[in-house]
């Protein structure tokens, strides 16, 4: 049953729809039908309620209540010299896209070595011969995914990797996702398509940056398929500026022995949610969730992980930490399916959280349904404060109390950059999340007086 | 002047007054040990010292090299010259044991308005400091403290006082625990550290140590007052006679 809300919701989208139906022109015929049934489906479901199961502790109401435009084609304004101070040194290619569309002009497109490529999801669309359609969407499950839904009727641009079999790139591909000020809040629904064939491996950073203040609404869906004894790993580093809600979804089907990583650093935004959905759908796969949080102010950070045992002799192991600080409010949801049939399953489930401040909130959920009788499932969480004793032995050597705060901080964030593999994706999550901390450090000191003041959120909670 | 002038001292923990006035001058160049049964004050006045916050000072002064201690932070403290090797050391996950010292080393250095040490002048230091306390040279690179045995965190806080060197060192209860052989480093460690530049003050249970490391001045403390002080001799009276013989004098403190 949709309500009124959902309804106007989703009604709101219908003259983006159509606009962008007229506008592709160029699309194919299934890519046409594919986001027509997308576009349903999402006008059935409706925008999630906190009614919903996956959704109890996030109300979408800031998103489904504000009336986002798509952004309006032509040139983008953005510069080469704006981009460069983003780029990662030692990667293979860095990709582009501004405002939603793909910017051939900033991007860096050395020759790749060959079975490797990376282009333009868009342009690949424009050009298909029916390759992409065996692919793109297949295993989302559209039916109560609003978001995912959304994203397919709006499929436009993204990055579209392909790694042909055998094929092993060291370097990482870096996709760089910025978005614009604008008067009116603009939405943006990227879409990734990352196939790894067999025998292959890719490492893949996904990294969205508001280069300016304005409301966005990005609603972003990467499909990571990991095909035989494929080695991929996915980085996404959000940091938008704190007027944006940012919905990603990485949906990674896995292949018998592919070992998969993903790792999700949230350092920005009002709303986020992070949506991690591995499904192992042949033997003997391994993945790695791994992912920390930061929040401050009011940010509401919300990570949802659904790992499927779909097959036997599979690891999955969730490590998420969470700092909060201020009114922040995080988030983590994690549900392990373990299906009938997936005898000897290894899931292991840990999420650690660190309050800052006494308005910071934690909900944290394991949800564990397990259908086969041979599993090993492990699940924890903590909340805590900052260690007393630690911070005084610290001190007790000469550091100062910021000094001695950002050190343990640093040493709890590290537990997850520490799962990167040493390079230059770790060295540059790590300036990061050092730079992230600092300022949530110092906003401590100033709360502690309780003279700084409160910014407070352009949206309402709602419910 | 005393480098520690400790006047009437009282201080209390949970609202119970466990420093009853204790009157302490400590000079550059001498080793104190202060002894007493339990509950006696003797740790309650090493974390004082140690500026923790937990206790509560309700009387009394104490000057460091004639700087009010008792206004300092225990950062402020540190920098100023002060260590204390701690009875229970605490361990802090992911933070090396070179990366702290040396963050530690240059934030007393800065507050001395000395340039930093870099790692590569730092590591030699370290690694030094380490072989003195027979300390592997891999717990450089380990977490502090983190899954040490009591032995090797008690040497790992002397290799902190070795590199940090400061003007008055508090041992609270370093001994405590070790058996003969870390004993035997430890106040090696802790004996090369002698000097007339600096002072030393052990708190302990037990004379054994002072066999090692021989002090200046004992001081018994009793009831949260010092009950008695003298030579070294007191200690192995203490050791053959037990608390007992003070009894008079400690219902004398009450």
């Amino acid at each position: 049953m949709s309500t009124m809300t959902q309804t106007s919701g989703a009604g709101t989208y219908l003259d983006a729809f159509s606009e962008l139906e007229q506008r592709g022109s160029k699309q194919p015929e299934w890519l046409r039908s594919l986001r027509q049934e997308a576009f349903a489906s999402f006008c059935d479901t409706g925008f999630p309620t906190i009614k919903d199961e996956a959704w109890r502790f996030t109300s979408v109401a800031p998103i489904s209540q504000t009336v986002f435009s798509l952004p309006e084609a032509g040139p983008s304004g953005v510069t080469r010299a704006e981009v460069e101070a983003f780029r990662i040194d030692g990667t293979a290619c860095s990709l582009v896209f501004v405002n939603g569309r793909f910017a051939p002009e900033l991007s860096d497109q050395p020759k790749l070595a060959a079975g490797v490529h990376a282009g333009s999801l868009g342009e690949a669309l424009a050009g298909d011969t029916g390759a992409l359609e065996l692919q793109l969407g297949l295993k989302l499950a559209l039916q109560n995914d609003a978001f995912s839904s959304l994203n397919t009727a709006f499929i436009e641009d993204g990055a579209c990797i392909r790694i042909a079999r055998g094929t092993v790139l060291e370097a990482p591909i870096h996709l760089l996702f910025l978005s614009t000020g604008a008067e009116e809040p603009l939405m943006f629904h990227h879409r990734n398509l990352i196939v790894a064939e067999a025998n292959t491996q890719v490492g893949i950073v996904e990294e969205h940056i508001s280069l300016a203040d304005g409301v966005t609404f990005s609603n972003v869906v990467t499909e990571l398929i990991a095909a035989e004894n494929a080695v991929a790993s996915h980085y996404m580093i959000e940091r938008k500026n704190r007027q944006s809600f940012h919905v990603a979804t990485l949906r990674i089907q896995q292949e018998r022995s592919a070992n998969v990583s993903s790792h999700s650093f949230l350092l920005g935004g009002a709303l986020v949610r992070n949506n991690v959905h591995p499904v192992f759908a042949g033997e003997g796969g391994e993945c790695l969730i791994n992912g920390l949080f930061i929040g401050e102010d009011r940010q509401h950070l919300d990570n949802y992980m659904l790992v499927e045992h779909a097959s036997p002799r599979c690891n999955s192991h969730q490590y998420y930490n969470g700092i909060l600080n201020d009114h922040a409010h995080g988030v983590f949801h994690g549900r392990i399916i373990v299906h009938k049939d997936a005898q000897k399953t290894d899931s292991k489930q840990t999420n650690r959280n660190l309050l800052l401040s006494d308005d910071a909130q934690i909900d944290t959920k394991p949800q564990l349904e397990i259908y086969a009788d041979d599993v090993k499932c492990t699940h924890g969480a903590t909340i805590g404060q900052m260690d007393d004793n630690a911070l005084f032995y610290l001190r007790s050597r000469g550091l100062d109390e910021n000094a001695a705060r950002s050190l343990l901080l640093f040493a709890f964030a590290g537990e997850c950059t520490g799962r990167i593999k040493p390079g230059p994706v770790r060295a540059h999550i790590e300036k990061l999340v050092r730079r992230a901390l600092p300022k949530i450090i110092a906003n401590g000191e100033a709360g502690d007086g309780g003279e700084r003041e409160d910014k407070g959120r352009n949206w309402e909670e709602v419910g | 002047m005393a480098m520690l002038e400790i006047r009437n001292l009282h201080a209390r923990v949970n609202k119970q007054e466990i420093l009853k006035g204790i009157n302490l001058d400590i000079n550059a160049g001498e080793v104190h040990s202060l002894m007493g049964p339990n509950g006696s004050g003797k740790s309650t006045l090493a974390q004082v010292l140690a500026r923790r916050e937990t206790y509560e000072v309700t009387e009394g002064e104490v000057l460091f090299n004639g700087k009010d201690l008792l206004a300092m932070k225990p950062e402020e403290a540190a920098c100023e010259g002060l260590f204390i090797a701690f009875q229970y050391p605490v361990e802090v996950p992911g933070i090396s044991n070179s990366y702290f010292l040396r963050a530690a080393l240059n934030a007393q250095r800065k507050y001395r308005g000395e340039e930093p040490i870099d790692a590569i002048d730092f590591i030699p230091l370290l690694k030094e400091k380490m072989k003195l306390l027979e300390m592997d040279e891999r717990f450089q690179s380990r977490a502090i403290n983190e899954g040490f045995s009591g032995g090797e965190k008690k040497r790992n806080e002397i290799v902190q006082m070795a590199v940090l060197n400061p003007s008055l060192a508090i041992l609270d209860e370093t001994d405590s625990g070790l058996d003969i052989d870390a004993l035997k480093i430890v106040s090696q460690g802790v004996n090369a550290m002698r000097s007339p530049d600096r002072a030393i003050v052990m708190v302990t249970h037990y004379q054994r140590l002072l066999d090692y490391i021989v002090p200046d001045f004992v001081h018994v403390l009793a009831g949260g007052k010092i009950v008695k002080s003298g030579g070294a001799e007191l200690a192995l009276e203490l050791e053959r006679e037990g608390y007992g013989w003070i009894e008079p004098a400690l219902a004398g403190a009450r």
